[in-house]
């Protein structure tokens, strides 16, 4: 039963750097009915190769299944669930908020405590700049007052092994 | 040498051996069709519709083993095309498929008779490419060739825009190719190997089920070695047809919704499952919660992980290709002092006995009404069991793979996966091509013949002396059999009006056409039509209206639960 509870995953993907690899991984997803939470992907320091973060849920049974369905993908030169080991997610938010009077100070303080800077300011705005686990993001959006959210960017997770492991083709 | 992007493509073709291209012709592919002109090598087979094209290539590739090439122009040729893409992808056949595509500077414009193929078709090939430089154009039908046939095979698209195959480029066919996301394994793992034989040896209530994989792998003799050897039954899936011969005693027919009462009962009460290229589809284990009731172990070969622990878990997942597992298998097997225990086989077999003696393919030979099922048995007899039978989908079809035993591979085409009414007609032209001296019949029905009835003209053009057996029962009697099983007897739509007369439509398009109303008449009729080498002959046979497909398990129930016959209603 364990293995049935849908649980997150982190997904590590090289792929050609290819027109349309993409929409191929994007398309599996929506085809086949998987989650995605979230999908980053980049250039790599080899740029015929990109590096794709897709975040997802599902039961031991259903991450098998994406993880082959993935393989299969000719564009895919390699999947690594990090989820199987130790491993290091981050994500990058941008956070604009309405900062006048007495709130100013106080926002600054809590961008402060989350190791967040202040990357634009304007009389009457802030724009927060905050990395980190998607949990820490979430907790400064609580941590803040609501209604003085103007707009909120994330990038969604980047995931990467720790120690000397390296994910490469 | 420099060649314009159309004249390397068909150099590419002529490369890869290939023999006939199915196409047809458009604005986006005229450069390509001028460079077919100028060569004999390559020949083309102009069909009427583009959905023909891709089933006569598809059915080529299924009776030959070899991909299939078809050719079709951009916007609608493509949007026409893709049924028979995605039938030749759930299937797993090889192909080649070359579209046409807007000039690249038109592309994403809206462009006359542009679409996004590669977009399109995205869901239903292995692979696609566009291809934007006439320097890449050779390496990249190279890839698609080699992607198409290899490992699990399927059809791979090349979109080629038409200033591409305009402009000229230095022509040299790669020998090789090599792509560093993509390496089928072929040999399978030792040890799992190993662990299976162990597992064989120790079945009490063994059973081998074989698939689509054992075809396409061309791995019915080292599959028919390791049966007798081992002396277990085995059954087939309807893609699997062949893979074992079919009047062979240990075989114990097809399985699944429409499978035979011995065959699913003993893949339900087996102790030991081999499943060798077959996918656990929805058709044939039923519902797998009603098979899990049960304790079985399973070892399953298939040359796709995904395709592996999908739909139903098993103990020994071996990755491989076929003939490469079962070689290593069959060493093990006879270097073995071990054997199954013959007792235990005995009882087995002994039960095997007693369920096929429910005789689940009985029907009433003694009625007045054609019976479509004495007609396959007829078609079998009249052709010595020997004809390479392409079918629609549909009744007729149920029909055609439980009475015609077949007993190689690649003589049984049809559309199991996606179950396109349609294909068998232009199949038919596909197998005829690739066997010329052989005998093809397609067995259908008058509702899905119509779906590509126009092909009667290719067959006409290039003199494809194809036999066409229509089990006409005035009904879309598949869907029929299922509103009076599970809706009631409300037969919504399924009945086929004003339907021609199919013996002057042959005749209109220069064939000979023939109806046949009386169950007397029907050997003598096949014996005729058969007889007639080098012509289409169209065979209308009014058959039983009220005729349904047993046995049956219902969608959703569990294989065991079947439907015998009329008297299970
Ligand atoms: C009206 C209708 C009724 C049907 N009723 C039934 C029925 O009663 N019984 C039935 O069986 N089907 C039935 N089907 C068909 C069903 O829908 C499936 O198409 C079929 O069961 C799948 O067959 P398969 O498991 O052999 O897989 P295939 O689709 O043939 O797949 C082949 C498998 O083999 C693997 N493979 C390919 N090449 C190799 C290789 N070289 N080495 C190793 N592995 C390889 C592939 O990866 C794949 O997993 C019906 C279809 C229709 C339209
Ligand atoms: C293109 C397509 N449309 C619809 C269906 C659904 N369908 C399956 S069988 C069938 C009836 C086929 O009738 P016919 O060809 O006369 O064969 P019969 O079942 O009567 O033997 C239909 C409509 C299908 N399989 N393919
Ligand atoms: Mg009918």
């Amino acid at each position: 039963m364990e293995a049935n509870r849908p649980m997150r995953h982190i997904l590590s993907l090289l792929l050609e750097n290819e027109a349309g690899a993409l929409s191929r991984v994007a398309g599996l997803f929506s085809a086949r009915g998987y989650n995605i939470e979230s999908l980053t992907v980049a250039p790599t320091e080899d740029p015929t190769l990109s590096r794709m973060t897709v975040v997802t849920s599902g039961s031991e049974e259903v991450i098998e299944q994406i993880t082959k369905q993935l393989n299969k993908l000719i564009d895919v030169v390699k999947v690594f669930d990090l989820q199987e080991g130790r491993h290091i997610e981050r994500e990058l938010m941008l956070v604009k908020v309405r900062a006048e009077g007495k709130d100013r100070e106080e926002l600054k303080r809590t961008a402060d405590i989350f190791r967040g800077r202040i990357v634009d300011v304007t009389d009457r705005t802030y724009t927060i700049e905050l990395t980190g686990p998607r949990d820490k993001l979430d907790a400064f959006l609580e941590a803040i007052d609501r209604g003085l959210i103007l707009e909120t960017v994330r990038t969604g997770a980047s995931g990467i092994g720790r120690g000397e492991w390296i994910l490469r083709v | 040498m420099r060649l314009t992007g159309a004249e390397i493509t068909i150099q590419c073709l002529q490369e890869e051996g290939v023999e006939y291209v199915f196409g047809y012709p458009g604005g986006a592919v005229l450069h390509i069709y001028d460079a077919l002109f100028n060569q004999d090598k390559v020949k083309h087979i102009l069909v009427r519709h583009e959905q023909a094209a891709l089933h006569a290539a598809d059915a080529y590739a299924r009776a030959t083993g070899r991909p299939g090439v078809a050719l079709v122009t951009s916007g609608p040729g493509v949007t026409n095309a893709v049924t028979g893409i995605a039938t030749a992808y759930m299937d797993s056949i090889p192909m080649v498929v070359i579209t046409g595509q807007v000039p690249t500077p038109a592309i994403g414009l809206d462009a006359f008779q542009e679409v996004d193929t590669v977009g399109i078709t995205r869901p239903c090939v292995k692979h696609n490419f566009l291809v934007k430089q006439v320097d890449e154009l050779a390496a990249t039908i190279k890839k698609a060739f080699y992607v198409a046939a290899s490992g699990r095979p399927g059809p791979v698209l090349v979109d080629i825009p038409k200033d591409v195959s305009q402009h000229l480029a230095e022509f040299s066919y790669p020998k090789t190719v090599s792509l560093r996301s993509y390496a089928p394994v072929n040999k399978g793992h030792s040890g799992q190997i190993k662990k299976a034989v162990q597992m064989l040896l120790e079945a009490r209530r063994p059973m081998i089920y074989t698939g689509g994989g054992v075809i396409l792998g061309d791995a019915a003799p080292a599959l028919t070695r390791l049966v007798k050897s081992l002396g277990f039954p085995c059954t087939n899936t309807l893609m699997g047809l062949g893979g074992y011969p079919g009047t062979d005693p240990q075989f114990v027919g097809m399985l699944g919704m429409h499978g035979t009462y011995e065959a699913n009962l003993a893949m339900q009460h087996c102790d030991v499952l081999l499943a060798v290229g077959a996918r656990f589809d929805d058709r044939v284990i039923g519902n797998p919660q009603h098979f899990y009731s049960e304790e079985r172990r399973i070892i399953h070969v298939d040359i796709d992980p995904s395709s592996i622990s999908k739909r139903v878990r098993v103990d020994v997942p071996i990755v491989g290709n076929i003939n490469d597992v079962l070689d290593e298998m069959q060493k093990l097997i006879d270097a073995s002092a071990a054997r199954p225990d013959a007792a235990a086989l005995k009882d087995w077999w002994k039960q095997i006995g007693e369920w096929r003696t429910r005789d689940c393919l009985r029907y009433d030979r003694t009625s007045a009404i054609i019976k479509p099922q004495s007609v396959v048995e007829k078609l079998y007899e009249v052709t010595g069991g020997d004809a390479i039978i392409t079918s629609d989908v549909g009744q007729h079809q149920m029909w055609a793979a439980q009475y015609y035993k077949f007993d190689k591979p690649r003589r049984w085409l049809n559309s199991g996966g996606l179950g396109t009414m349609g294909f068998g007609l232009p199949a038919a032209m596909g197998a005829q091509l690739a066997h010329p001296d052989a005998t093809v019949a397609c067995v259908t029905g008058e509702a899905s013949i119509q779906m590509c009835i126009q092909e009667l003209s290719t067959c006409k053009q290039y003199h494809l002396p194809v036999k066409i057996i229509n089990l006409n029962n005035r009904y879309l009697g598949m869907v029929r059999q299922w509103q009076q099983i599970l809706h009631g007897n409300r037969y919504s739509e399924s009945y086929m009006d004003a339907l021609p007369d199919f013996v002057k439509l042959a005749e209109s398009y220069g064939h000979v056409g023939v109806r046949v109303e009386q169950p007397a008449d029907v050997e003598p009729a096949l014996r005729e039509a058969f007889a007639l080498k080098d012509r289409v002959v169209f065979m209308d046979f009014i058959t039983d209206q009220t005729e349904n497909v047993f046995p049956m398990v219902k969608a959703g129930q569990g294989l065991t639960e079947m439907l015998l016959g009329a008297e299970d209603l």
